[in-house]
């Protein structure tokens, strides 16, 4: 068996028309080609899907946990960046 | 029963796929990694999809009640008309992949004819099937071209597995009784008219993998008539296992 792995993919699919496509998971395969048929195979089986992006773990770029203090929790005191302070009218729906 | 010939012949193409989906079966949980494997079972969940649609159609004209399962599941070897290319074992990847794309190349070409069959039963499942071979053939071409034209042992590998299993081509285009007697009646697909194009199509394929094509004449035969290589009874006994022990079982 090869010692060398495949590079990892992240997989990202749009399940209907009109909706973004979401982070379904991540699979192996050697280039973008085969991570496309991969993910058709590995994430699209039950019909979940309409369009698939793929893209190489290597290029994302995330954040470093240690890191979360001085990121996010600033943000947890201000209530007010929550327009919650409004008194919504009766006429406007789906809020 | 009145249309021998019709049960027949849908016979000769289920058994490909019912063969060929045993084969792939074979390799859940051991295909070459998680991503190969999932595609080959989703191959073999394609065909026995495919299989049922077929089956359904010839209990109906058997017209004995006998059912799906009952066609699939309880004939003798002999009765089997599957080309021997299907049976051929998974030896390894190069093997798997050189036979699936050997089989596929010929079923897209023939479902794409049988579309236009006037038997409105056999041209609805032609219909549903073509994309799903059309996948197949993607999947297995993709790969051969991968094999061939990577490493010098990939290469190896694959020329190897073409080698052994050419002899198994030429059988794909013969016609059997029932296969003659539905091409006279315009419902069946004249197999000898994709020949052509068949081997043009596969020689394209493999020169891009960089792999030599045979030049051996001399093939195989014997399937289509129910002589079969000393492959298919160890399949059939796995396939049948079930039926046999606790015959008439139902879940």
């Amino acid at each position: 068996m090869a010692t060398k792995n495949w590079p990892l993919w992240e997989i990202f699919v749009r399940s209907k028309n009109g909706l973004e496509h979401r982070h379904f998971g991540s699979l192996h395969a050697a280039d973008a080609e085969m991570a496309l048929e991969n993910a058709r195979d590995v994430y699209t089986r039950r019909n979940e899907g309409v369009s698939i992006w793929v893209v190489e773990s290597k290029h994302i770029t995330a954040s470093n946990p240690e890191n979360n203090g001085e990121l996010f929790e600033p943000a947890q005191d201000k209530v007010y960046r929550h327009p919650t302070f409004y008194d919504v009218p009766d006429e406007v729906k789906h809020m | 029963m009145k249309n021998e010939n019709l049960y027949n012949y849908i016979l000769g193409i289920a058994d490909n796929s019912l063969i060929l989906g045993q084969r792939l079966g074979e390799l859940c949980g051991h295909g070459p990694n998680l991503e190969t494997d999932i595609a080959c079972t989703n191959i073999s969940l394609d065909l026995f999809g495919q299989v049922r649609s077929y089956f359904q159609y010839a209990g109906k004209i058997a017209g004995d009640g006998r059912s799906e399962d009952d066609i699939s599941m309880l004939r003798k070897e002999h009765e089997y008309k599957n080309v021997l290319l299907v049976e051929q074992p998974n030896t390894n990847f190069a093997y798997i992949i050189v036979r699936q794309f050997l089989f596929d190349a010929y079923h897209l070409a023939f479902l794409r004819e049988l579309q236009k069959s006037p038997d409105l039963t056999l041209s609805a499942i032609a219909n549903k099937c073509v994309k799903e071979v059309s996948y197949h053939e993607r999947f297995s071409s993709d790969w051969v071209r991968r094999l061939g034209d990577g490493t010098d042992e990939s290469r190896e590998k694959m020329q190897e597995a073409i080698n052994d299993l050419w002899m198994y081509t030429d059988e794909l285009f013969h016609q059997m009784e029932a296969d003659k007697a539905m091409v006279a009646e315009g419902i069946g697909v004249d197999v000898t008219t994709l020949k052509e194009g068949y081997y043009a199509y596969v020689k394209e394929v493999l020169e891009e993998a960089t792999i030599e094509v045979p030049e051996s004449k001399y093939f195989q035969k014997g399937g289509k008539h129910g002589v079969h290589t000393e492959h298919l009874g160890y399949i059939l006994a796995e396939l049948q296992y079930m039926q046999r022990t606790y015959p008439n079982m139902e879940w």
